[in-house]
């Protein structure tokens, strides 16, 4: 199946470069420095460890310490990290504490959360972390027992040396260990003797999440702590005008201040900030374009007839593979803008003082929060210090630091401690959603029925390239054009859970459905087929996809769902690679009394090594979930520069009845862990949508589903088989 | 501006807010019961859930002063003394959580709903669960949860 993949300290680079966020910090966290150990002596030095400089601490008492550098919002890093160097060190799991790590640029790097990206990462560097630290406790133990280190084994955090019956925890060597000189090279555990790795391992944080303790930006309050609310413009304005005699009239506020194009009210607590916001009044003027979603369905049709697009890739002739062409296969899929709405809102807490800033919050970027907060102070970023709370949700949100330099700029300006807190209204229509993008796909078919041309031309409004011109089918066909054109736009986007893969992937796996069917060939047949030419001829040069992993997920997810050997199942099938990680689905209709019942959907994941089967399993659950809700429900739209919707009773998240019996399988490739955040949610829409046209013969090129005109009268139910 | 009595956990807190303030920022902003979360503030996502008199209620949506002083609301830090309510060890157990933002709603919601049917259905669990919104999608295992609370 092809090589493992390795991390090493030149391609970390490489590999953060690459990630949504694009924000990394340039220091080798661990691949240059061993970790140092730090003695603790007692529980109240436990209970402080998060103001130590250590990454991995283990007391006299055997208690492990480890620090969690990556922001946690649902994705279980701080279970997963820490499982890692857990498994190297050998330690007894239940000593385990984990510890959310402050922003900390000398000892982390790529201390953030997005692209799927944690893990691949740091996987080699968590593993040396560990093995270091068994390293030197073995090392103390045999200078100690004046035996020699390979005579001694570990389990559990306990030392043993057979011959002379001696034994030790790692508590008792903790102290001699931390003073002897860490080796340059180490070596891993046999990944067959894994013990921590590849067991369900629960949240570290379920107590305290199940009983309400203070976890998420939100519940962080100080005394004397000012609370702000922030009215900001719809987009493409700017302020003409404010009356704010209401608001400062409401009990509790103590001062309306305007600043940036916003209008920031500051008080003593949420509920009067509330109030006191609905009794604003600002005027807006145009300052450029005012949009509406209507104006963007004219833009799309420009962009797509007349624009000039940017070539992405080209092989072949495409012009003579399409005019000889036996068939051709033409498309146009669009999805909407969308919120990120986590389900904690944006919020953050900053305290600026004479010559720093503390900042306390939820960010999948704290590097960028001190930043900003440098930039916008004029002050040395060392002189800023970010503590990461949980985040409750993020799918990329939270990359954005704007929230950040608000809490920060309203600080500065009442010289308080505060905490900005935004609305969910605030939060809706405060900008940065995933881009809305329109696609025209076309394919040529020769008298075969095989694709011989491929041409996709993507429209996005602020989405950049909308296209992933390397993905397949590129390099599976002979003649592929891929092109995108993007309108710039005053309404804001952003990375938003898979970026552009969220919406391509649908596009793109429903139009080889289409092209399959024109073909006459069975859709994972189609694939494959499309697939092993790859392999055999890659188109272009060198595959953007390891075709031998994607067969892998194909042919699994095939035969778990039983593919095509039930004629009263309708199903539809989808598959994509997107952020190192390979995911085939297939969606499973049912009629029942003449109408179409979603019952199940069957997903294959190839993710190399399955870190925590739980965590995973949610990983996979959670995007099937979340695809599936935001193709079916989930639409922004714009009128004069604001969203329509507001709020969850007209912004329509999925719920629990609108869920089907999701079955995940793993196919074990042999490689190294990759990220799980993403990759599971891009191929679901694709898979619905097929399995929609098998039962009822109505293509669904629109999302999301539930407005489309060719949905209304099929009256689709969700129910778990 | 009004002092009014409320019996929340089984202890009678005395505060001074305005009436119309929702229950939940009485909580969250003068109680420091910060475990009942705001997320959309209008009785859509349930994420503040906590028990009126047993019943499960919107505290977002409910104006302080509409309670009466016999009233008792019981919170996410209220549910047990140490965490060990059947609900809890039900979450415990499953795993539930991803963000974890709205899992105490989801408890709270599930709690009251078992006290008044000790054994129901799985449709009749998704049906109750229906009223809460978990953004990461981990209803496969809320509803594993609350089946598995039915059986301790």
């Amino acid at each position: 199946m092809g090589t493992l993949t390795k991390t090493n300290r030149r391609d970390f680079l490489k590999i953060a470069g690459t990630t949504a966020g694009g924000l990394f910090i340039g220091f080798n966290w661990l691949a240059c420095d061993s970790p140092k150990m730090e003695v603790l002596t007692n529980e109240e030095i436990l209970a402080q460890a998060k103001n130590f400089n250590a990454y991995l601490s283990i007391s006299p008492s055997g208690d492990v310490v480890i620090y969690s550098p990556n922001p946690e919002l649902g994705q279980n890093i701080k279970t997963s990290f820490p499982m890692v160097v857990a498994e190297e060190l050998d330690a007894d799991w239940k000593r385990v504490r984990v510890i959310q790590a402050n922003l900390d640029t000398e000892k982390f790097d790529r201390q953030l959360t997005g692209g799927s990206g944690a893990m691949p990462h740091s996987w080699e560097r968590l593993r040396k972390a560990g093995a270091t630290a068994r390293y030197l406790l073995v090392a103390a133990a045999a200078k100690e027992w004046g035996v020699p280190a390979a005579e001694i084994t570990t389990d559990a955090g306990m030392i043993y040396h057979k011959g002379s019956g001696k034994e030790a925890s790692y508590g008792d060597m903790a102290t001699a260990a931390s003073m002897l000189e860490a080796p340059e090279e180490v070596t891993f555990k046999d990944k067959k003797d894994f013990k921590i790795i590849g067991t369900p391992v629960k949240n570290v944080e379920n107590a305290a999440i199940f009983t309400g303790k203070p976890l998420f930006g939100l519940d962080f309050y100080r005394e004397g702590m000012m609370h702000a609310m922030i009215q900001r413009p719809p987009f493409g304005m700017k302020i003409k005008s404010v009356d704010d005699s209401a608001t400062r009239a409401v009990a509790g506020i103590s001062d309306v201040l305007t600043f940036d194009n916003s209008v920031a009210i500051i008080g003593n607590s949420t509920w009067p900030l509330m109030k006191a916001k609905k009794l604003l009044k600002v005027e807006y003027e145009a300052d450029g374009l005012v949009e509406s979603t209507s104006d963007h369905d004219r833009l799309f049709r420009e962009m797509l007839d007349n624009g000039k697009a940017e070539e992405r890739r080209r092989d072949g002739n495409v012009e003579m593979a399409f005019k000889n062409a036996a068939q051709v296969v033409a498309a146009e899929y669009q999805c909407p803008f969308l919120s990120h709405s986590p389900m904690e809102p944006m919020n953050f807490f900053a305290h600026v003082k004479e010559n720093s800033a503390e900042l306390i919050g939820p960010t999948q970027t704290p590097d960028r929060a001190a930043s900003a907060a440098a930039e916008i102070l004029g002050i040395p970023k060392e002189n800023i210090t970010v503590e990461i709370t949980r985040l409750g949700g993020g799918f990329g949100r939270r990359l954005r630091a704007d929230y950040v330099e608000e809490a920060v700029k309203v600080s500065k300006m009442i010289n308080a401690p505060v905490k900005v807190t935004w609305s969910r209204e605030d939060d809706i229509t405060g900008g940065a959603y995933r881009p809305a993008v329109r696609y025209r796909f076309e394919a040529a078919l020769d008298a075969e029925g095989n694709m011989v041309g491929y041409k996709l031309k993507g429209a996005g409004i602020n989405a950049g390239n909308s296209t992933r011109q390397d993905n397949f089918p590129s390099g599976a066909v002979d003649n592929v054009l891929i092109e995108s054109i993007d309108h710039k736009s005053p309404i804001t986007t952003n990375p938003w859970r898979a970026p552009i893969t969220n919406f391509l992937a649908y596009a793109e796996q429903s139009f080889l459905d289409e092209v399959a069917i024109a073909a006459k060939k069975d859709p994972v047949e189609f694939r494959l087929n499309l697939l092993e030419k790859a392999k055999a001829n890659p188109v272009g040069g060198e595959l953007g996809y390891d075709a031998d992993r994607m067969i892998g997920v194909i042919k699994t997810a095939a035969e778990k769902s039983n593919w095509g050997k039930d004629p009263n199942v309708s199903q539809g099938f989808s598959v994509y690679f997107s952020h190192r990680t390979y995911v085939a689905q297939v969606a499973d209709i049912v009629m029942e009394n003449g109408s179409p019942v979603l019952k199940k959907i069957t997903a294959a994941t190839d993710c190399g090594m399955v870190i925590n089967p739980t965590g995973a399993n949610h990983q996979v659950r959670g995007g099937i979930v979340d695809g599936m809700g935001h193709a079916m429900y989930g639409n922004l739209t714009f009128e004069a520069g604001l969203p329509i919707q507001k709020n969850f009773d007209k912004y329509r998240l999925i719920r629990m009845k609108e869920v089907p019996q999701v079955d995940v399988h793993y196919v074990d490739s042999g490689f190294d862990p990759t990220g799980l955040g993403e990759p599971a949610l891009p191929p679901t829409g694709g898979a619905v949508a097929n399995a929609i046209y098998k039962a009822t013969e109505r293509r669904l090129r629109s999302q999301p589903f539930i407005e489309q005109k060719e949905f209304q009268d099929i009256k689709l139910e969700i129910r778990r088989a | 501006m009004a002092t009014l009595n409320l019996k929340i956990n089984g202890r009678t807190h005395s505060v001074d807010v305005e009436e119309d303030t929702p229950l939940l920022w009485v909580l969250r902003d003068h109680l420091g019961l910060v475990g009942t979360k705001y997320s959309c503030g209008i009785a859509q996502c349930g994420a503040c859930t906590v028990h009126l008199n047993g019943e499960a209620i919107f505290s977002c949506s409910m104006p302080v002063s509409s309670l009466a002083s016999s009233d008792e609301v019981t919170t996410i830090e209220g549910l047990s003394e140490d965490g060990d309510h059947p609900v809890q060890k039900a979450w415990e157990e499953i795993d539930v959580a991803q963000c974890g933002y709205c899992q105490a709603g989801q408890i709270m919601n599930a709690a009251a709903f078992l006290d008044k049917n000790p054994s129901p259905s799985m449709e009749e669990i998704e049906n109750a669960m229906n009223r809460n919104i978990c953004r990461c999608g981990t209803y496969h295992k809320i509803r594993e949860a609350v089946a598995k609370a039915a059986k301790i």
